[in-house]
């Protein structure tokens, strides 16, 4: 008896389903299984969603130079960098940047709509983006303005952490739909070169992107790590544009415009431009891709060495421009580089673990290590970008606190107490 | 009568390539938006300003307009405040005067229309999106004016601001921004 009405209860559901999908009304199919059954019965119980040790505690902090509107403006915090390992950053250790206050969207209501230069206008649906071909792909987001001099803090941050001085980027496992697929729906107009992308923030957050690279490799996301994308990483739909400057890939993606042109919009154009003495008069915009760059996360700023003994050195590398080749390490201030082993798979235009075994022999000691990517791009010293920029001494740093794309080789300098410290500017 | 298959399969793929949307639609997933569902989200304003809606306004009507929703944070001048950058800054001599905290001030614009569609999307922080067209005209007129770029009599609207002259309009590089970007290296 029992068992013939759960089987009845089976035929009608998979009835209902089956429906719902041949119909195409009401929720589709993938709605009914997951989110819009999420809404009726929020689970609850133990282990049913993990939760990890109560011994640990690390944890995204707030940017110390936030602002007094994070109310206004949302959260805006940096990742932990210096505890985690490997390459994926957990969604919820991810660093953020927003500007303004966060939406709460409903999937089911969500759309993305693409108009502009377009053959056909078009709306997706969740439900619609999730049916299409999907990809999935490690890649980093960094914001242009991470490990900016200003935030070394001229040496009055002494015991600075890598979380500090580098913790706006992170690395994921995106899962999405790329834009070339969504545009072969659309069509495209000849004379179609850039795209407005916009989101459903507040302040409605713009971007322009060239179609070019949006062909190439930008993904529409929806997929974190294998969940749904986090709310502070745009819920449901993000833009996610490889290798680039962190504020391409526009969180809680709503719209995207095909233009003939960019759209100067104030946060490309104004707030992200740049004036540096090598530009002359000028001020730099539109700067794309972010550079190779790597650091020591452990050991590293505001740690401490218990002893003398074996340590096994170890950091991240990345490029915007693809993989990793290669990571040098010296453990001697620079005056010796060895080859730091990097742990594979390598992906593109992500964060690559390398490791680099060190003894630490109780004495002062400066590590750093050093990336050089595919296109043979090598991590600048301090020294040589300040060479390249046109800054002329240490102080001078002070007038680029903002330089964007700072991607100079971090120095950590040992102490024989073991104590670890920032030495970026340290000569 | 012969009709063979292949026949008709080529007539049918005929038929599919001349009509716009079937050939070249491979998934046939996403809908026709209705008007207003673009409508609706079709704000953003471009250099050459033909987004623009209708509607105008002057730096008179701007000042009383600023003194109410931005002086709080800009200043009671635009100057600054402290709580916001400032958005007055004189005509620059060149970039290097602009600092990061400054980068909001009208006169470092290259195009008037950045500070209306800012001022429109993302203006009052506190409350985004509740100017009016004629309000966002009146405080962009009243920015220009204040940074001594238009006069304050002048009117803007959609004709009028796309044509003001900035004078910061070539204070950047690369002048025009292009994708693919000519080979860097990773410090530039």
């Amino acid at each position: 008896m029992d068992s013939n009405r759960s089987g009845r209860r089976r035929f009608l559901e998979r009835g209902a389903a089956l429906a719902g999908l041949a119909v195409g009304a009401g929720l589709p199919a993938s709605a009914q299984e997951g989110e819009s059954a999420a809404r009726e019965v929020k689970p609850k119980g133990p282990f049913i969603y993990g939760e990890r040790s109560r011994f640990v505690t690390m944890a995204r902090t707030n940017d110390y130079s936030k602002s007094v509107f994070q109310g206004m403006f949302g959260p805006r915090q940096n990742a932990p960098l210096q505890d985690v390992t490997g390459n994926i950053t957990p969604a919820p250790l991810h660093f953020v940047r927003s500007h303004s206050t966060l939406p709460d969207t409903d999937p089911l209501k969500y759309r993305l709509l693409i108009h502009g230069m377009v053959d056909r206008p078009l709306s997706f649906s969740l439900d619609e983006l999730k049916r299409l071909p999907s990809e999935t792909r490690v890649h980093f987001l960094e914001c242009q303005g991470n490990s900016s001099p200003g935030h070394h803090g001229h040496k009055k941050f002494e015991y600075a952490t890598v979380q500090d001085l580098h913790g706006a980027t992170s690395c994921s496992e995106w899962t999405g739909v790329p834009l070339s697929v969504l545009f072969k729906e659309t069509g495209l107009q000849k004379g179609g070169n850039w795209l407005v992308s916009e989101g459903a923030d507040a302040g409605r957050y713009t971007y322009t992107l060239p179609l070019a690279k949006a062909l190439d490799d930008v993904m529409v996301v929806y997929g974190q790590n294998g969940e749904p994308v986090r709310p502070d990483q745009g819920y449901p739909v993000r833009l996610l544009v490889p290798g680039w400057e962190g504020p391409y890939s526009v969180k809680w993606l709503r719209q995207i415009k095909v233009v003939d042109q960019p759209y100067m919009a104030w946060d490309e154009a104004m707030q992200h431009s740049i004036s540096r003495p090598d530009l002359g008069e000028k001020a730099r915009w539109y700067h794309f891709e972010m550079p190779v760059k790597s650091l020591i996360t452990r050991p590293s700023g505001g740690q401490t060495l218990p002893g003398k003994g074996f340590y096994e050195i170890s950091g991240l590398a990345w490029s915007g421009a693809g993989l990793i080749r290669r990571v040098e390490v010296t453990t001697d201030g620079g005056k010796t580089w060895k080859d730091g082993k990097i742990q594979g798979p390598v992906h593109r235009k992500a964060h690559t673990r390398f490791t680099f075994p060190w003894t630490w022999d109780g004495g002062e000691a400066m590590i750093a290590s050093r990336s050089t990517d595919e296109r043979g791009d090598v991590q600048p010293s301090i020294e040589e970008l300040s060479k390249h920029w046109g800054i002329p001494s240490q102080d001078s740093w002070e007038h680029a606190d903002h330089a964007f794309h700072f991607n100079a080789i971090q120095r950590w300098r040992v102490t024989s107490d073991g104590s670890i410290h920032d030495a970026m500017f340290a000569s | 009568m012969r009709c063979s298959l292949p026949r008709l399969c080529v007539a049918v793929l005929m038929v599919a390539a001349c009509v716009p949307g079937l050939a070249q639609r491979p998934y046939n997933l996403g809908s026709a938006p209705p008007p207003e569902e673009i409508k609706a989200l079709d704000h953003v304003v471009g250099p050459a300003g033909k987004e623009l809606p209708p509607g105008s306004g002057t730096a008179k009507e701007g000042a009383t307009l600023f003194a109410q929703r931005c002086a709080a944070c800009h200043g009671p001048n635009g100057t600054g405040g402290g709580m916001a950058s400032r958005l007055v800054a004189g005509t620059p001599a060149n970039a290097q005067n602009f600092k990061a905290t400054e980068k909001s001030a009208i006169s470092y614009y290259p195009y008037a229309t950045i500070a209306w569609d800012y001022i429109n999307r993302a203006m009052p922080a506190n409350k985004p999106g509740s100017l009016s067209p004629d309000e966002v005209y009146a405080l962009t007129a009243y920015l220009l004016f204040r940074n001594g770029i238009i006069q304050e009599s002048d009117v803007m609207d959609a004709k009028s601001l796309p044509k003001v002259q900035m004078p910061n309009r070539n204070g950047f590089v690369p002048a025009v921004p292009v994708w693919p970007a000519p080979p860097k290296p990773s410090w530039y």
